[in-house]
């Protein structure tokens, strides 16, 4: 049997809800973030960005800036060598623009002095000569004959001749016939729909402190969900060698995909490369929605048929997403995504990745998924109310399940949909009475999950307790629920388990935190961490009671004699065996690095109930459950939270959030008053259910939970609000004069 | 620019800094006093990360000039725990796991304070007023109003 296998067992400790292990550290204001640390003789780095969508940048005079005194250094993207590589070039020339200003914000200078004011007035004498081109930041518009083209020469082999030059990849996935499909219909809708980028919001804005000495050392502190990626992106566009660029993650203050790639961390090092001394830089809110994070934006058209009684014949969606300024590979996961709650014979899916005048995108929870599920689920629902059907029978009806062959490929193992809408349906929730403009709304939500590279120390003190070195930063909650597989797997106290996030030279590489990969692919790793040292404590009781080693087993905490034949031995305590080490080998480590399988696929179905203002527009949220698919929940309190957390963010982006551009292209509302995220008063509870599911691949049966449950609440609310006021709404956010105009069309 | 000192009373302990006259009261904590547990989000008001008290008045920081605070009493997270004893908001926090990334934790422990001093037994949409101007981005408030609630009710009964 594979040893990452799912095996049932009963749980003493997973499944329990004891405290974080950083928790008194954050109440108290001791926890450090990025912008927390500082370093003797640090230096403030400071950017000049674009004030213009797109322009060609003849020249630039740093002369003034540098004579100003109290400034040490200037950086332009001239400073940096250019990457072979397609990937590293794009990620540099985001951090730096060269030649052309790409997107309103893209950085294009900067400098490093000794105080805030100093850099301020600095980045004002640097003369940039600008040549303004023709921009364009609507994902429709670029792709159209005659667009401004954004960069050129970008476009893939794979893109179709004729295609606007902003097009650069083009992907299809899916199987069947969907023409024959849709002949088999008794109904067939489609529809095209809009969604608006938004932004991962992390209220933590992006830090870094770095620090690189005349010999070629570097040290590096920032806000990252990868550090060693950020080593990998970092050493790369400086000509470092890995070994020499130490990266150490802060506490991080949010994250949701947005820190997962590189801004101003190489800005920072190669202006401390320049200045001789530490220098700090550190992101104000404004530069982070104009130059960091956002989603794709999207167009979409999406094609089903179904029979009388809501049986799916056909699918079929054609997705083009625009991923800013640069090629973009989100759409592939749209395209996968959008048919993979359903058992379809014919579906296919159609993307196109197109370039904007818009900052790079960044993941963002899911990313590309909620968008094309959004579109899928808003037929659905269209197509239910039309045939008089039941939305949560007819998913039912449709489910994937075990067994299914999924729309993007792989057959489905052990899946938890149709246990999610099952309990969707029994909750008293879906049949609660409904008051007048009140209307309920519901959707499914999908995510593949990722495992990855994953690296794990286990050190057992002599003292009989543990010391787990890990290397992904804890966004919320994984060094506890780290701590607690641990625990269960060796049979001591969580207590007794400290967990640590080390720096890029005291582990071995792992992959970023994403893709829901932690709790899955670190407990992985860390429960054969743990199984790793319980053979070597039962070697070493093995060699104390003078027995085969075969003749011992762990059990309870304790290496046991294996059967009455092993000979007769009280049970040797994890702490006894610790306590003696020194006398029987030396410290006792587990480890196991492994580039992880198996992410089981995480469903669930949100149920929202909503009401719209038909004055004002404006839609209130008035009761929200949450159905989803954890495999097994280690810790249920931040699996809850991961549940609570996706479903707000995605209640923003339904009903708030969006990039707004102007005719000039510039970003309109880059601050937390114009672009609004959800704030307390603006929700009701919102109610969990955990299904658990054990996930084949994973010895505790665990699935990734964080990114499925921002798919739902899209399509969820706008079916919600299309039922509550007859109209079907096609665009996101459903802001309050989408609502009003669409109200308008009906009367 | 020339500087400006001032004198001023942080957590109950005599505090004095230097500044320049545009400097925010949040830069002054953070980079003259080293009190980093405010935290700044977005520097405009917005985000509720910076939460402090002046004299008892809850206060974003990051729009108080550091210095109007002469001669001011000043709260923040660093002093919300009695020593080694944490105040029964942080308590619960934890065990309510009312945060997960916790960034926003300390502005939102200070203005729920401020909440119970004013309200010792306020309804949950009390709570989410009074919070409204603290964003949370990871938790979505639920856990964050149960936490709250819970130790108003201990406070309470205490
Ligand atoms: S930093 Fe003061 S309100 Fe956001
Ligand atoms: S816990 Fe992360 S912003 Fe609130």
């Amino acid at each position: 049997m594979a040893f990452d296998e799912y095996q049932k067992r009963e749980f003493k400790q997973v499944g329990t809800r004891p405290n974080r292990p950083d928790g008194v550290d954050k109440v108290t204001g001791r926890a450090m973030y990025g912008a927390d640390m500082t370093l003797p003789g640090m230096l403030v780095g400071r950017i000049l960005r674009s004030p213009h969508a797109h322009a060609k940048i003849k020249s630039i005079d740093a002369s003034a800036a540098l004579a100003l005194k109290g400034v040490k250094a200037v950086v332009t993207g001239a400073d940096f060598a250019r990457p072979e590589d397609d990937f590293l070039r794009d990620v540099q020339e985001n951090c730096m623009a060269r030649g052309k200003a790409l997107y309103d914000g893209h950085a294009v200078a900067a400098v490093a002095a000794i105080d805030a004011a100093t850099a301020k007035a600095a980045l004002k004498l640097i003369k940039v000569d600008y040549e303004i081109l023709p921009h364009v930041t609507d994902v429709d518009a670029a792709m159209k004959a005659g667009a401004p083209i954004v960069q050129d020469g970008r476009t893939l082999e794979n893109v179709p001749a004729g295609m606007s030059g902003n097009v650069t990849s083009h992907s299809e996935f899916g199987h069947g016939d969907p023409a024959a499909g849709f002949a088999k219909a008794d109904k067939v809708v489609e529809r095209s729909f809009k969604t608006a980028a938004t932004h991962q919001g992390y209220i933590e804005p992006h830090a870094a402190v770095a620090s690189v000495t005349t010999d070629g050392k570097g040290e590096l502190w920032c806000c990252t969900q990868g550090h060693f990626f950020v080593r990998t992106l970092c050493a790369g566009m400086l000509g470092m060698e890995a070994s020499q660029l130490r990266v150490t993650p802060s506490e991080i203050g949010g994250g949701f995909g947005g820190k997962t790639t590189v801004f101003i961390e190489p800005v920072a090092l190669m202006l401390s490369k320049k200045a001789g001394r530490p220098v700090k830089v550190v992101m104000t809110r404004d530069e982070v929605f104009r130059a960091t994070g956002p989603t794709v934006s999207t167009s979409i058209d999406v094609k089903i048929g179904m029979t009388k009684d809501g049986r799916i014949t056909a699918g079929e969606a054609y997705l083009r997403y625009s991923g800013g300024a640069f090629p973009c590979g989100t759409i592939d996961m749209g395209g996968q995504a959008a048919f993979a709650a359903y058992d379809l014979e014919h579906v296919r899916t159609y993307g196109w990745n197109v370039l904007t005048n818009r900052p790079k995108e960044a993941a963002y929870r899911a990313p590309g998924a909620p968008q094309a599920i959004y579109a899928v689920e808003s037929v659905v629902d269209e197509l239910c109310l039309a045939l008089k059907l039941d939305p949560l029978d007819v998913r039912l009806k449709n489910a994937a399940k075990k067994g299914t062959k999924s729309s993007y490929g792989p057959t489905f193992p052990d899946i938890g949909l149709v246990a999610t809408l099952e309990a969707a349906h029994k909750h008293p929730h879906y049949t609660a009475p409904l008051g007048p403009n009140q209307a309920r709304g519901l959707s499914c939500g999908f995510w593949f999950n990722f495992g990855g590279n994953t690296c794990v120390s286990l050190n057992v003190n002599t003292d009989g307790t543990v010391g787990i070195t890990e290397g992904n930063p804890d966004i919320g909650g994984s060094r506890a629920s780290v701590s607690l597989m641990a625990a269960e797997e060796l049979g001591i106290p969580y207590e007794q388990i400290r967990t640590i996030v080390a720096d890029t030279n005291s582990l071995g590489y792992n992959d970023v935190t994403d893709g829901s990969r932690v709790t899955f692919a670190v407990g992985l790793a860390t429960i054969k961490a743990a199984r790793d040292a319980v053979r070597k404590m039962c070697q070493r009781a093995a060699k104390i009671w003078d027995i085969d080693e075969e003749a011992v087993e762990w059990k309870d905490g304790a290496a046991v004699p294996a059967g009455p034949n092993a000979g007769k031995f009280p049970p040797m305590t994890l702490a006894e065996i610790a306590a003696d080490s020194f006398a029987t080998g030396g410290p006792i480590a587990g480890h196991h690095e492994v580039n992880v399988d198996g992410a089981g696929v995480s469903f669930g179905v949100h149920l929202v109930d909503v009401e719209v203002d038909k004055d004002t527009g404006a839609t209130k949220v008035l009761r929200y459950t949450i159905f989803q698919d954890a495999g097994k929940a280690v810790h249920p309190d931040y699996v809850e939270g991961q549940m609570q957390g996706g479903a707000v963010q995605g209640i923003g982006w339904a009903l708030n959030e969006e990039y707004i551009y102007g005719k000039d292209g510039r970003l309109q509302n880059a601050g937390f008053l114009d672009y609004r995220i959800p704030v307390a008063s603006d929700l009701p509870p919102i109610e969990t259910v955990i299904l658990e599911i054990p996930n084949p691949g994973h010895p505790y049966g665990v699935r990734g939970v964080g990114e499925t449950p921002i798919v739902p609440p899209l399509a969820a609310i706008s079916n919600a609000v299309s039922r509550a006021i007859g109209t079907r709404m096609c665009e996101l956010p459903m802001s309050p004069p989408r609502i009003l105009k669409a109200i308008g069309t009906t009367a | 620019m020339k500087k400006l000192h001032i004198s001023t009373t942080v957590n109950g302990d005599p505090a004095e800094f230097v500044c320049t006259p545009d400097e925010s009261l949040l830069d002054a904590l953070r980079n003259r006093l080293g009190l980093t547990g405010a935290k700044e989000g977005c520097g405009t008001g917005d985000c509720g990360a910076c939460s402090v008290t002046v004299n008892g008045r809850l206060v974003c920081s990051c729009l108080v000039l550091a210095a109007e605070v002469e001669g001011a009493e000043i709260a923040t997270i660093e002093g919300m725990a009695d020593q080694d004893k944490l105040h029964p908001l942080q308590r619960a926090f934890i065990d309510h796991a009312a945060l997960q990334c916790g960034v926003c934790t300390p502005g939102i422990l200070v203005a729920a304070k401020s909440l119970l001093a004013k309200n010792p037994e306020p309804t949950d949409e009390e709570v989410r007023y009074w919070l409204a101007g603290n964003l949370c981005r990871c938790t979505g408030y639920d856990k964050i109003i149960r936490a709250v609630q819970s130790a108003a009710a201990e406070m309470r009964g205490a």
